[in-house]
């Protein structure tokens, strides 16, 4: 390119950065579809209701299900390069991919006006249609699986809030940076590639050792200055902006999967089918949170640290040293929410924004279990996340969210303390 | 580089139309934040409410003026929606779910399940014909001096935009200057003393909300009209955040703080550009390091770190007074 084409070309780019919303030229009609068949021996057979998403530069612009006949298509705003996924979890028992690691394409190019094909190759297996008691198992497992990653998030932004009184909107990305350093330790060519059960270990240090700074940058200096809880609460979410956008810069926008158990075939448990990872992730979850139980009852910082929550004047009366305390809180809430953004992001993908996604569904389970309560977050987590599941029986896959927002107005509007909260608290 | 050029592009950006529906918006995240202290984190999502009602509205054969009247209602009752859940407690649960409603609503209208209202992810083109046809100026005609020129097309949007931003301002002077304001400031101050002066708080922090997110609403019919097109991914969370730079940089709680933010902040914005741009085309090792589409994330960094800094070091923005802005206590 010429200096003055690139030039030329640069100005234009700022120019749609500056003008925020570009507009966008809708020339007619072009779309990416395809037919889904499985291919058993020389038979082909249509699978219906496959969900297919479409993704530019990290947004999802459209997600369509196959009919009947395989058939489907998703209409794109224009000509461009997109991303396509199939998502594997809707896929009928029995049936996969013959290419695991075709689960998506990207660099789709669609030109102007173009209706382009993509192929995914499905085989393997039989073709059995799932039986209402299969599909709701499947799902409460996922559920709990969900629930398993909101609670370990959720614990560490109550314990938080418990001890200094802020929600820190920046916790979010916590949950992302733990996900991006396993992704750094284990997948990335730049790292050292050790497996992803290994990975965890740094990962999870990487994300205690950003929550020991925080505080130790951050937030103690603005407590000492007595800055106010509505200032504070404004910075952090200052910080979490940055952060993300920061996330982007480094990691780019494509959400990509933890090499090491990605395509992981289902297994059969009393009828119901069940990905390995989600159990080990339910387990593993279930013992750590009994650790921080443990803890919090039995050890001398867990007890300092409810004490705190409890009244930190008092605390500090008594000879606790409330800012070392905190600070502790800090480091735990760091490595649990990069241990649950690791989970987040080997049962889905590593994202840039995988936190702010799940910010909502985090926000709901602390406020269904208690503002400041570290067990009323576990147990908030767990029923979010069955609940936001199981809700796909009833409602499109699309209005997850949605429920999970549902779920939060309406616990304010019956019981604004929670589950297990305290009224004090709320007021 | 030519610098002559930088600074009339930049002048542009800074009085357009983007600007003043910025402003006018930053009046509305004012009045919420600043005067009553409401921690309103999906102000985005009025703005994209006043947007759709209007263009909804409009699509279904309604005229434009109709629509925006919707527009504003819709924005308010958004306000109302939010509020009555959230605002007896405690500051934080507005601010959960204002953020978490704003990214639920802008999900909902992209979703494959409101097309047949919002048209998805393509979003409802061309319904403000009406407004352009009462344009006076030549679409097409040049207006301005040398080469600081603007469309007729552009230069009635401006006009529009900035006396709309221009009647807003004054009509929130009034109402500050009101018993109502004062009792607005009063809460921000001490909550519990304005209790025990027998005011109900809850229904002047809900009133404070809606009319805050009615004038989102008016900046987000301006953006939509202005464009002629509504889309969902135009709405998302970054707008919120910038807002928030601009109340605090002009100062919050102050009545032109957020004019003044909003031009200050997009005159900014328009230079670290520019300077990134030609430090792209000028600087080989720059021009391979930092992409277009980086440039574009690290200035959203910039906004973010912006946010913290001057929170931290300069609460009252430009024009604001130490004394009022709440840093030092509760």
């Amino acid at each position: 390119m010429s200096r003055r084409a690139r030039f030329a070309w640069f100005w234009l780019a700022a120019i749609t950065i500056v003008v925020m919303t570009p507009f966008a030229s809708f020339a007619a009609g072009e779309s990416i579809g395809g037919t889904l068949i499985q291919r058993l021996g020389d038979e082909k057979l249509p699978v219906e209701g496959i969900t297919i998403t479409v993704i530019q530069d990290g947004n999802t612009i459209g997600t369509g299900e196959s009919g009947a006949d395989g058939k489907w298509e998703i209409p794109v705003p224009g000509a461009g390069i997109y991303m396509v996924r199939l998502e594997t979890s809707t896929l009928p028992e029995g049936v996969a991919l013959t290419d695991p690691d075709k689960q998506e394409l990207s660099d789709v190019e669609v030109r102007d006006g173009q209706a382009k094909k993509v192929i995914f190759p499905l085989g393997e297996g039989t073709f059995s249609t799932v039986s209402p008691y299969a599909r709701v198992g499947a799902l409460f497992i996922s559920g709990l699986k969900l629930g398993a990653i909101i609670a370990l998030s959720a614990v560490g932004l109550s314990l938080v809030f418990g001890v200094t009184g802020l929600v820190n909107f920046a916790h979010a990305e916590m949950v992302t940076l733990g996900a991006i350093a396993a992704y750094f330790f284990h997948g990335s060519t730049l790292g050292p590639q050790w497996p992803l059960v290994v990975a965890i270990v740094p990962a999870v240090l990487v994300g205690a050792g950003f929550g020991w700074l925080q505080d130790r940058a951050l937030w103690r200096p603005l407590r000492n200055r007595h800055t106010g809880l509505v200032a504070m609460m404004v910075v952090s979410i200052g910080l979490s902006f940055a952060l993300r956008n920061l996330f982007l810069i480094i990691f780019g926008g494509e959400p990509r999967a933890y090499p090491n158990f990605a395509g992981q075939p289902p297994i059969q448990f009393l009828g119901i089918s069940m990905v390995p990872k989600q159990l080990a992730t339910i387990a593993i979850s279930l013992i750590v949170l009994a650790g921080v139980g443990l803890f919090l009852q039995r050890s001398r910082s867990g007890t300092a640290m409810r004490a705190v929550a409890d009244d930190a004047d008092l605390a500090e009366s008594s000879g606790i040293n409330v800012n070392q305390i905190i600070l502790i809180t800090w480091v735990l809430a760091g490595g649990l929410a990069a241990l649950g953004g690791v989970f987040f992001g080997l049962n889905e993908a590593v994202q840039w924004d995988m936190g702010f996604k799940l910010l909502l569904l985090i926000f709901a389970a602390v406020v269904l279990g208690g503002l400041g309560t570290a067990y009323g977050a576990m147990a908030g987590g767990f029923i979010v996340g069955v609940a936001v599941e199981m809700s796909t029986l009833v409602f499109p896959n699309e209005l997850k969210a949605a429920v999970g927002l549902g779920v939060l107005i309406i616990m304010l509007l019956i019981r604004p303390q929670g589950l297990l909260g305290s009224k004090e608290r709320i007021g | 580089m030519d610098w002559a050029n930088i600074l009339i592009d930049g002048i542009l950006a800074t009085i357009g139309p983007i600007t003043a529906a910025y402003a006018i918006s930053a009046i509305g995240l004012n009045l919420q934040f600043g005067y009553a202290g409401l921690l309103n984190f999906g102000h985005v999502a009025f703005m994209l409410v006043g947007a759709y009602g209007t263009a909804i509205t409009v699509d279904f054969g309604a005229p434009l003026w109709l629509g925006v009247i919707v527009g504003i209602i819709a924005a308010a009752l958004l306000g109302l929606l939010l509020g009555l859940p959230t605002l007896r407690l405690r500051a934080d649960y507005l601010a959960i779910t204002t953020i978490a409603a704003a990214e639920v609503i802008r999900l909902l209208v992209r979703s494959n399940w409101a097309r047949p209202l919002t048209n998805g992810v393509f979003g409802i083109q061309g319904f403000a014909d009406s407004f352009f046809t009462l344009n006076p100026f030549p679409a097409s005609q040049i207006y301005g001096v040398g080469s600081l020129v603007v469309t007729g097309r552009k230069l009635w949007v401006m006009i529009v935009g900035w006396t709309v931003a221009a009647i807003i301002t004054l009509f929130i002077r009034r109402l500050i200057k009101s018993p109502w304001g004062r009792v607005l400031k009063a809460i921000r101050e001490d909550e519990d003393a304005t209790i025990s002066l027998g005011k109900n708080v809850f229904a002047y922090k809900l009133q404070a909300l809606m009319i805050g997110g009615a004038i989102a609403g008016i900046a987000g019919i301006l953006l939509a009209v202005e464009q002629q097109n509504v889309t969902p991914d135009a709405y998302l969370p970054k707008i919120t955040f910038i807002l928030y730079v601009i109340v605090i940089l002009g100062g919050a709680g102050t009545i032109l703080g957020p004019i003044v933010g909003a031009i200050t902040f997009q005159f900014m914005f328009f230079t670290i550009d520019a300077l990134m741009v030609s430090a792209q085309a000028n600087i080989g090792w720059v021009g391979d390091l930092l992409t277009p589409a980086a440039a574009g994330q690290i200035k959203l960094v910039l906004v973010g770190i912006g946010m913290m800094v001057l929170m931290i070091f300069r609460p009252q923005g430009i024009l604001g007074n130490r004394e009022e802005v709440l840093i030092d206590e509760r």
